[in-house]
């Protein structure tokens, strides 16, 4: 790897800026493909570079063969550099004390979002991120994109509407809550007041996770968890 | 994972030590780590990262001190079907091919 592009893309993921490296596994050259430029010691074809920018949106690392040199042999592959995972939860409350650490174990991010100062505390939530601001303000301000999930757990209307409003409407992959069914209905009646759409309601996971039968706070943050993986991974269950 | 990898190399580049960066690019069947999996090596040994569960490591080693020789970056395949991919121990029954490149 030649400094120049070591430099450029340790730069990038510094910046949080999504990249692809690819590789021509014949002669080592490499170029680096960004969402709306490249750089570096070859050119792509425009199909070409559109799987590249496709495997970089799905965050999918893998070979590609050229289609315009199949016949040489000429091999590629892509490396997907995004930025990280993130799952912000709302409440800091004791299934949250559970879902942090796994989540990070994950592969995630996380940052708490709790008014209430005396939840989001470091000692009660070591090493995390944590936000004291009202929910929807601290969402608005952590520009939610497509590799972040969101979790309310406060069951407090006051704190779980508002932040699902921000979240309904932003490009998280997962928006989940916690609740049971009775508590999920009157709280989709409550969003539909506010001018939430059916479409915009039915992303809510909720009952939240998956139905594994969890009863802990602990068994309860893995069913999120498997169910949040289970959504970033396509798979049927979720 | 693999930012930490990258960073790890890259400073060991700018301490003046030789280094290589082996990166999974293509698994078979049951592979303990997935594509785009890393491990960077210097020339006193030091490492970080994984290619597989452990089992192919020394191997990948071997190369990449060849590819700090020469700075050319080698391709390596492990696989059941192949007795000295047996030998060193990739018990799991599946297939890896291993890229491994100098950092200049």
């Amino acid at each position: 790897m030649k400094r120049d592009i070591t430099e450029r893309l340790l730069a990038a993921r510094k910046a949080g800026r999504p990249v692809a490296l690819v590789t021509d596994l014949g002669t080592g050259l490499q170029t680096l493909v960004y969402e709306d430029a490249i750089h570096g010691g070859f050119g792509l074809e425009d199909d070409l570079l559109e799987e590249v920018r496709e495997r970089l949106r799905q965050d999918r690392s893998g070979l590609v063969s050229d289609l315009e040199d199949e016949e040489d042999g000429v091999q590629l592959f892509v490396q997907t550099h995004n930025p990280p995972l993130r799952l912000l939860v709302v409440g800091a409350v004791h299934i949250a004390q559970a879902l942090a650490p796994l989540a990070a174990l994950t592969g995630y991010a996380v940052t708490v979002i709790d008014p209430r100062g005396s939840f989001a505390t470091e000692s009660r939530f070591p090493g995390v991120a944590l936000h004291d601001s009202w929910p929807d303000e601290a969402l608005s301000a952590l520009t939610i994109d497509n590799r972040t999930a969101v979790v309310t757990l406060t069951h407090d209307p006051k704190l779980d509407d508002p932040a699902l409003l921000v979240a309904l409407r932003s490009p998280a992959f997962y928006v989940g809550s916690l609740g049971s069914k009775r508590t999920h209905a009157k709280r989709l009646e409550r969003l539909k007041e506010q001018g939430v759409t059916d479409a915009e309601l039915a992303r809510i996971h909720a009952p939240v996770g998956l139905d594994i039968g969890a009863v802990t706070p602990a068994e309860i943050a893995l069913s999120v968890m498997a169910q949040i993986t289970a959504v970033r991974r396509k798979a049927g269950a979720a | 994972m693999k930012d930490d990898i990258l960073e790890q190399a890259a400073v060991w580049r700018a301490e003046g030590r030789k280094v290589a960066l082996a990166t999974v690019v293509a698994t078979w069947g049951s592979s303990p780590r997935p594509v785009g999996s890393q491990m960077a090596v210097d020339d006193a040994g030091s490492m970080i990262g994984s290619v597989s569960g452990g089992c192919i490591e020394g191997a990948v080693v071997h190369e990449a001190r060849k590819t700090m020789e020469d700075g050319e970056p080698r391709m390596i395949s492990f696989g059941v079907s192949n007795e000295m991919a047996w030998e060193v121990g990739l018990a799991c029954g599946g297939r890896v091919q291993v890229y491994v490149e100098a950092v200049e």
